[in-house]
């Protein structure tokens, strides 16, 4: 590690001249690749506020259907009159919820952040393969979150139907208030939101590839680059597709075509004039990218995890391979199974059996991924950072909404489960929450990166328990309300009597939806206050191996003063016995070692460590220490 | 670091880090990861055309036009029947501005910087008279009563008979009973395909512009390489390769 940062100055000076950087330079159109990780994790920050304060408008609205709340008056207008929420605006509340969850803060805020911060610093590299395009990146995903919220103040609201924007209901400006310009700044907003995407992900797949440092040769790089790189590809490839689909949709919409519209009835205006489209179409082309888009959302999410569970169980990575091979699997596989999103749309049953049988084989490269999480923790020395904590979170829960995917993958028991509460618990556990605390986890465990300082620990293990409790309790009880047949998107519950013995738990949901919203408070409050009044943290905090850690901590343009580090070893040599420290990192050559074979495995480690993985959880070394530090919150 | 010499042939991989693994400069590589993308994009639209024109499949009420009968124009011939002559054209057009840039990223590897200044020119020209036949027959189509909304190009069982007589190079009149209203997505993917595409094309005439400009400049001498003419070769021969699949598409099958 010491070896980076000699000869620093004389190197630094004759590198670049860039120190007296205006404002504007350094903050706002900055190049520099740590700047714009932070500007995407802000952003997305406070969207993710919003999205979250949306959500919790409309739980009030379903646990108290029937109570006139002064409040939402006072907030929204004529959108709450007396009160109550209006019946369109709970629609729109509920899209663009969904809009900015899934794309706004769990792809551009997740991947988006970082990407951006650790691609460069973990292959070796001074910035992005383009830090202009990078800049790019993120002014327009910046551009289309103002587009999207600024609908939020049309007369007629914002989108409405649905993130999926299925047409008929989305092409028709006449179906609900939602569907005139609502929908279209919605479709605009996605289309910069594309360019963004695209112009990011160019950028780190070509980083990964052609800008590691020496004796960074692929297999050695960190899980979390092979996690970003996997969902750099997909987004590449899914994306278009949306951007074709949209296209489409602009023109049915505004143009008079007839993709996805064909002659229905509308109510009060007869038939339509179009012919011979069908929406169906449009699904297809939706979750072409749809479900690839999940794994775009979940993958750096397991990235991160792997980094922070094995920095933290002091422990090498268990199956790194495997974990390589099983997001290649994933990330395959994903392209594959977009129809069964579509189940129920007519499809030929024999088709939708084959939709089957690769949706359910994804269970296998994702199963091998949570037994080698747990088999990594198994007999670890763990520390319980507020990080890591999180990284345990995200397994918990995406066993927990993984094992209904399987459910839901079923061409069969679909029909019954579509649209119902069952689907919002599933996605909401395995992807929802699973990669928000992968995105937590990420922030922080890297905030020394970022920033200098360690948040408060303290703030952090309250955050992660009542987040993980809320988590759990909002979204297990759906799934019962899910098999009893209660539909998803429905604004008031009492109106179906058969489904009046559900409100008793909808009010718990909201109750813990509420608590899990205050966690996130303490959450705000420990990130922009640690910023500014943190803990100073040293350059290499948690003893990590990779190379992030060897720059110094001040931002400076092209991260390391001198050389780039030379790459010895694999990211995880954690706890080697013929080492007197327990970590290894990636720029320390063994005895008289060039950049030349470095033992991927721990030598000492037989290879081949049968872990019977459900006793994965009860590792004997969890040491009562730990434990005392895990609920005494002590550091 | 500077104990640990690092001998430069530490591995025969391409991968071991520190070189680029496709020999390529990381512009190239976006310029590749970027066509990949955009593949997906016409893919996208061009398996839309798949599923709606297979929606029409045995329609016999709004059959779907027959190329042949709809694009028979040529400028000067009027009446005259000359099937996919202008598109074939065009096509040519477009495949000989490839040429035209393959000569000119040729003539940049042996830093000859006036041929490669004469071959942009005409790669330059041949786009632009690519896009100019494009409007002149999007004119043609829009002429023959073609919009977003629908077209007068469905064969009626007369006109099928109709077709039938008419031979290359022979006269054609199109009479009301002959033609009836034609699926309207016909029409509204052909100005979005061919649009689309059309925008790729013109965006690569500004960037071939550009580059033109930079090389008369001599920027590219200075700087030692002629990759940017490569760079922008890559995006014209992949507008070109769709190209071919809008043709295939649209044209002739």
């Amino acid at each position: 590690m010491a070896n980076a940062t000699h000869s620093a100055e004389l190197h630094h000076d004759a590198h670049d001249h860039h120190h007296e950087e205006s404002f504007i330079r350094k903050y706002v159109f900055s190049m520099d690749h740590k700047m714009i990780s932070k500007q995407f994790l802000i952003t997305g920050i406070i969207m993710g506020v919003i999205g979250m304060v949306m959500s919790l408008l409309f739980r009030l609205q379903l646990a108290w259907p029937d109570e006139h709340f002064g409040f939402l008056h006072t907030l929204l207008g004529k959108w709450a009159p007396d009160g109550k929420l209006d019946p369109n605006f709970y629609l729109s509340l509920i899209t663009i919820h969904g809009t900015i969850m899934v794309f706004y803060v769990l792809t551009a805020g997740l991947s988006g952040t970082f990407s951006n911060l650790l691609i460069p610093l973990q292959v070796g590299a001074r910035d992005m393969a383009s830090p202009f395009m990078n800049m790019l990146s993120y002014w327009f995903f910046f551009c289309s979150s103002v587009v999207l919220l600024a609908s939020l103040f049309l007369e007629t609201g914002p989108a409405s139907g649905g993130w999926t924007i299925y047409p008929p209901l989305s092409a028709l400006p006449e179906a609900i208030p939602g569907s005139g310009a609502g929908m279209t700044l919605w479709l605009v907003a996605i289309i910069l939101f594309i360019a963004s995407s695209l112009l990011g992900g160019i950028n780190y797949i070509s980083t990964i590839l052609n800008m590691r440092t020496k004796g960074m040769s692929m297999n050695r790089m960190p899980l979390t680059i092979w996690a970003f790189f996997f969902t750099a590809v997909l987004g590449l490839l899914a994306f278009p597709v949306l951007l074709g689909g949209g296209l489409l949709l602009i023109f049915d919409r505004s143009f008079g075509t007839s993709f996805y519209l064909s002659d229905i009835w509308v109510n009060g205006a007869g038939a339509l004039n179009n012919t011979g489209g069908s929406p169906i179409l449009f699904q297809h082309l939706f979750w072409f990218l749809g479900h690839p888009e999940v794994y775009i959302i979940l993958m750096p999410a397991l990235g991160i995890t792997s980094e922070v569970i094995a920095t933290n169980a002091r422990k090498p990575i268990f199956g790194y391979t495997a974990m390589i091979i099983s997001l290649l699997g994933i990330a395959f596989l994903s392209f594959l199974v977009w129809g069964h999103h579509m189940f129920i749309t007519g499809m030929n049953p024999f088709l939708g059996e084959i939709f089957m049988v690769i949706t359910l084989i994804i269970a296998v490269p994702s199963a091998v991924k949570t037994f080698n999480y747990l088999a990594t923790l198994w007999k670890g020395n763990i520390q319980f950072t507020p990080g890591m904590l999180f990284a345990i979170g995200l397994v918990s829960l995406f066993i927990s909404g993984g094992l209904t995917g399987i459910f839901l993958g079923n061409a069969t028991l679909d029909i019954n489960l579509h649209d119902t509460y069952f689907v919002v618990a599933h996605f909401h556990l395995v992807m929802g929450s699973a990669a928000i605390f992968g995105m937590l986890a990420g922030i922080y465990h890297w905030f020394p990166r970022m920033y200098g300082r360690y948040m408060n620990n303290t703030l952090g293990y309250i955050h992660f328990w009542l987040t993980f409790a809320s988590a759990y309790l909002v979204f297990f009880p759906m799934h019962f309300m899910g098999i009893a047949g209660v539909p998803r998107r429905y604004y008031q519950f009492t109106v179906l009597p058969e489904f009046g013995v559900w409100m008793d738990v909808n009010v718990l949901i909201t109750i813990a939806a509420i608590v899990g919203g205050l966690a996130q408070v303490l959450f705000l409050w420990n990130f922009f206050h640690s910023i500014f009044r943190g803990k100073k943290s040293p350059q290499n905090p948690w003893r990590s191996n990779t190379l992030e850690w060897t720059a110094p901590v001040e931002r400076i343009h092209g991260n390391w003063p001198g050389e780039i580090p030379t790459v010895y070893r694999w990211p995880y040599d954690y706890s080697r016995p013929d080492s007197e420290e327990d970590f290894i990192p990636q720029n320390v050559p063994d005895e008289g070692q060039t950049v030349e074979p470095a033992p991927k495995k721990a030598p000492a480690k037989p290879k081949h460590e049968e872990v019977p993985a459900s006793e994965g959880e009860d590792g004997p070394t969890v040491s009562f220490a730990a434990l005392r530090k895990l609920f005494g919150f002590a550091r | 670091m500077s104990t640990h010499p690092v001998a430069s042939n530490n591995s025969g991989s391409v991968w071991r880090g520190g070189v680029s693994p496709f020999n390529v400069s990381y512009g190239k590589l976006m310029m590749w990861i970027f066509l990949l993308s955009d593949a997906f994009t016409f893919s996208s639209l061009l398996i839309s055309y798949g599923a709606e024109r297979f929606s029409f499949f045995g329609n016999v009420d709004t059959p779907w036009p027959m190329p042949d009968m709809v694009f028979n124009h040529f400028p000067f011939m009027h009446h005259i029947h000359l099937p996919l002559f202008f598109v074939s054209l065009m096509t040519f057009i477009l495949i000989f501005s490839s040429v035209t840039m393959v000569l000119a990223v040729e003539a940049g590897h042996r830093m000859a910087k006036k041929e490669v200044a004469k071959y942009m020119l005409l790669t330059i020209l041949g786009g632009l008279a690519f896009l100019s036949c494009q409007a002149w027959e999007w004119t043609q189509f829009i002429g023959d009563g073609a919009t977003l909304h629908g077209n007068h190009f469905s064969l009626s069982a007369a006109g099928l008979e109709y077709a039938k007589t008419l031979h290359v190079g022979g006269h054609y009149e199109w009479h009301d009973n002959l033609r009836q209203a034609g699926p309207g997505v016909f029409s509204a993917l052909f100005f979005i395909v061919t649009g689309f595409h059309g925008f790729h094309v013109f965006s690569g005439v500004v960037l071939n512009v550009i580059i033109y400009i930079n090389v008369l400049k001599g920027t590219y001498e200075k700087r030692g390489h002629y990759e940017m003419v490569e760079k922008v070769g890559l995006y014209w021969h992949f507008v070109d390769l769709v190209w071919v699949f809008v043709f295939t598409f649209f044209y002739l099958i």
